[in-house]
């Protein structure tokens, strides 16, 4: 038990990354394998996350599972113009989730889980030729979420919860592309809040016209974000700019956007589900990133997002009472429209292959396996929308990205 | 255990896979060097080749120095390692045996009513040119050098220093006391090499408003004293020699020309009518200066100057903008005939003041008399104004020196960057960048440091463009540009 809250502790002071924008769609080792479906599947405790209308579908009484995934990311830059090339040296992420849910009686369920949707971790070099955009970002977001899952009758139920949601932010850039001090250190800002807490929602419907046969709709709530007095700390500053770019505090605003699953599953027989779910995010609201710092400046950083759809395929095979395997695949669309390719997110669309498998211990205990490999093509791109004298200065080139995430889990029932 | 160093292993296999581009820029192949070959690149010049700037060769502007900038990208194909003569700090200022001998660079020091004064950067610099540097170094940029310095022996003897023989940054580099700049750059044996020389025999003369001597027609250098403009013949042979040395072992190489001096900001900043006044004061300092305006006119009467010169030295202040009142050597001296009958004349668009007359243009040269102005009651003296007649000297010599320059590159068969003709366009409207247009505005154009004379980080990048261009057309290589708006302009103390 000491080890478990050590791990849960390490967990929790890491941050994650990957994903359309910050979207970190690792919401559970079992439904991962399945290409990130679960709208419909009716599977495990995970279903808190996935639809907490399904809990009381579940056959057994009490389950829980808690999982957690490695996150290796890579990001490559070029600019064949100017000969420029750059790794993006990314700390490993470990998004984590852990999820219960408990049958009260028949027709009523309770649950509760704790999740990591987004976050970002990206470090460039310092003072890398995007410098001016970012150096280095560390963003994360833990959701806490008490659930209540009804069924009405055998073939519906509805179920759904509040959201608490507690996230920090870390950012690093310098103020421009060249200005450095006497001794040459260029000129950067950090803004950094922890605590950052809101609320926010997920509401589930499932429906079994058949025995073999799920219908599940989802909607989370967009989530903001307001970091407000977090620190704003200037560094490298000339002794005779100290008054324009005094340290100080810095209000901003972040998005976590809403999103609606449909999809369903099919029981083809004991042995073969699949799963196709639709989730579409409401990335519009990421409309710009502005900093606001208590010394009069101001960083207007336009995103433009546009609203971003996956697709989501998944296939479940259990081949016998003690070993289960499952595959995937999903399309992610990216929510980043051409010219707002900002380093901080630089990725396009993805094809994401996903598989994983489900090992009995025992009875009552299951262990969780999942892989995640996300391929992106490389792409030509470029942020157009930062301004030096007034105007835009492009900053961009060819991106490439790829990550792979493994993950584990276990899972308690009975 | 066991499968804990599985797994670290697992995670190592997979951090490593780093997304590959289908054509990578930073594989070899990607640019090609063409007929030219980079993997030696060795450059000789003056300060625009060490990296000086702000009036000084400090440690960030040697590490964007052209030939820095160049190498950084030649070795996108095929370019080697390059080494620097590097100072010890950011101050620039050097010391002789502990004395300082050069200033600290300048800086902008901002007001907190938001003026902006460039100031000497405080601070006792380390740079002791008593410790000479093991070299040999890829950047022989020599400050201060002329085009026959880089050919004499003993520019880099300390002992020469006193006597004015010896060059301060030489001596730290030299590979021997008594070896000259050339010699130290042939025996690396480049198989490329960049040549920019000639801009210090005409700049001496000009910053110094024109005391020196112009020495066409002289072809002994030994003779030439610091402000004077090299005779062309001399350069030309010089620069005949240094391509010949430089070219011994069929190195390729870009050479440029010599840009006007007439158009850095420290000619362009102050105007020749930076006098305002109101219409009482004129009345009274054209009152002052009657007499020497009646003298004129007695003197043209008696056939001493002719009516042109007259007019052109009579005295007139009017309300608003003035021209400064300026010495010049080059009028017919009435002194006989009234020792108060000095050259004075006031100046004209075609005469340029030299930045430096800025911080005593207006203020009294005795406190004790308010009718002392400097550029009005006193005139500005021979070394505070350059002539119309002292710059069509410096243009001659440079325009000689250019004409070379061109005839030489096309017969070495190198290529040729045009600098004249891109400071030309800087100080016309200016160089367009991604991020607005380097101008040769002083302090904000972005173009030249605060020396007035030689350009900020951005502007070399400008120039190190210039040369990759030529480098591409003339090698047919495919050299990557700089982008100008990632490299600084002026510092702010």
């Amino acid at each position: 038990m000491k080890k478990l809250m050590l791990l849960a502790v390490v967990l929790l002071t890491t941050v994650y990354t990957y994903a359309g924008g910050y979207r970190v769609a690792l919401q559970g080792n079992r439904q991962l394998a399945m290409g990130h479906t679960g709208v419909a599947v009716i599977n495990s405790s995970e279903l808190v996350f996935f639809n907490p209308a399904g809990l009381t579908f579940l056959n057994q009484e009490f389950t829980a599972s808690v999982g957690a995934n490695a996150i290796f990311t890579n990001i490559s830059f070029q600019n064949e113009q100017f000969g420029w090339s750059t790794e993006a040296d990314n700390p490993i992420a470990t998004p984590f989730n852990a999820y219960a849910a408990y049958k009260i009686n028949d027709w009523a369920s309770v649950g509760f889980g704790v999740y990591t949707p987004y976050g970002s971790g990206v470090e460039y070099p310092t003072n890398w030729e995007g410098s001016h955009l970012i150096n280095d970002i560390s963003l994360s977001a833990i959701f806490f979420q008490p659930t209540l899952s009804i069924k009405i009758n055998e073939r519906l139920s509805i179920g759904g919860g509040p959201i608490y949601a507690t996230g920090n932010v870390n950012f690093n850039r310098n103020l421009d592309r060249s200005t450095t001090n006497t001794e040459g250190e260029r000129l950067n800002v950090t803004i950094d809040q922890s605590g950052i807490s809101a609320w926010g929602y997920n509401l589930g419907m499932m429906f079994r016209p058949t025995t073999d046969f799920t219908l599940g709709i989802n909607y989370r709530s967009e989530i903001t974000m307001d970091a407000k007095d977090g620190k704003a700390d200037f560094q490298n500053i000339p002794s005779s700019l100290q008054s324009v770019y005094a340290d100080g505090t810095f209000d901003a605003t972040l998005p976590l956007p809403a999103e609606l699953s449909v999809g369903f599953a099919y029981e083809i027989n004991p042995r073969w589900l699949v799963a196709f779910d639709f989730n579409r995010v409401y990335w519009n609201a990421y409309e710009a990133l502005d900093v606001k710092f208590s010394n009069g400046l101001e960083s207007l950083n336009p995103r433009n997002y546009k609203n971003s759809s996956v697709y989501r395929f998944g296939v479940q095979y259990k081949a016998n009472e003690r070993f289960t395997l499952r595959g995937g695949y999903y399309f992610d669309e990216s929510p980043v429209q051409s010219g707002y390719f900002a380093p901080e997110t630089p990725r396009n669309d993805s094809n994401n292959f996903t598989g994983g498998f489900t090992l009995r211990l025992s009875q009552r205990l299951a262990l969780d396996a999942s892989f995640l490999y996300i391929h992106f093509d490389e792409i030509d791109e470029s942020y157009n929308h930062y301004q030096e004298n007034g105007q835009n200065v492009p900053f961009g080139g060819t991106y490439k990205n790829n990550a792979f995430i493994p993950g584990l889990g276990i899972t308690y029932g009975f | 255990m066991k499968k804990l160093l599985y797994i670290s292993f697992a995670a190592l296999a997979i951090a490593a896979c780093e997304p590959e581009f289908n054509n990578p820029v930073d594989e070899q192949g990607f640019y090609t060097s063409g007929e030219a070959d980079f993997s030696n690149f060795v450059t000789v010049g003056n300060s625009l080749t060490a990296g000086y700037a702000d009036g000084a060769l400090y440690l960030q502007g040697q590490q964007n120095s052209l030939p820095y900038m160049l190498a950084g990208q030649f070795a996108h194909a095929g370019g080697g390692e390059f080494t620097q003569p590097l100072v010890n700090d950011n101050l620039g200022g050097l010391l002789a045996g502990g004395q300082q001998i050069q200033d600290n660079r300048r800086v902008l020091r901002i007001g907190a009513d938001g003026s902006q004064v460039p100031v000497i950067l405080e601070g006792t610099p380390t740079t002791d040119i008593t410790n000479i540097l093991e070299g040999p170094f890829n950047n022989i940029g020599v400050p201060g050098a002329k085009s026959f310095h880089l050919l004499a022996n003993g520019y880099g003897n300390i002992a020469n220093l006193e006597a004015g023989q010896a060059n301060p940054y030489f001596i730290r580099m030299a590979s021997s006391p008594d070896a000259s700049v050339i010699e130290d750059a042939a025996s690396q044996q480049p198989t490329f090499f960049s040549l920019w020389i000639g801009n210090n025999d005409i700049l001496g003369f000009a910053t110094s408003g024109g005391v020196g001597v112009d020495q066409t027609g002289n072809i002994d250098p030994t003779t030439y004293g610091p402000n004077d403009i090299t005779d062309p013949n001399v350069f030309t042979g010089t620069y005949n020699t240094l391509l010949e040395t430089l070219t011994t072992n069929g190195a390729k190489g870009v050479v440029t020309n010599i840009p006007d001096v007439t158009s850095i900001p420290f000619f362009t900043t102050v105007p020749y009518n930076a006098i305002p006044m109101d219409a009482q004061t004129a009345t009274a300092v054209n009152e002052s200066y009657s007499d020497y305006n009646n003298a004129l006119l007695l003197a043209q009467g008696a056939g001493m100057i002719t009516a042109e010169e007259a007019q052109q030295r009579t005295i007139s202040f009017s309300a608003g903008q003035n021209a400064v009142v300026i010495l010049d050597e080059d009028l017919t001296d009435l002194t006989a005939l009234n020792p108060e009958l000095r050259n004075l004349r006031q100046a004209t668009v075609e005469d340029l003041l030299p930045l430096t007359t800025s911080s005593v243009l207006g203020t009294l040269a005795d406190p004790q008399n308010p009718s002392s102005v400097i550029g009005v009651g006193v005139p500005l003296n021979d070394s505070q104004a350059l002539t119309e007649v002292e710059i069509q000297l410096v243009v001659n010599a440079q325009t000689a020196y250019n004409t070379t320059i061109a005839a030489l590159a096309e017969q070495y068969g190198l290529a040729f960057a045009d600098t004249k003709a891109l400071m030309t366009q800087v100080a016309n409207g200016g160089i367009s960048f991604d991020g607005g247009t380097i101008a040769n505005t002083f302090g904000s154009g972005g173009a030249f440091s605060l020396d007035g004379v030689h350009p900020t980080q951005r502007g070399y990048a400008v120039v190190a463009n210039a040369f990759i261009e030529a480098i591409n057309d003339k090698y047919d290589a495919t050299i990557p540009l700089l982008n100008p708006g990632t490299f600084p302009t002026v510092f702010v103390e």
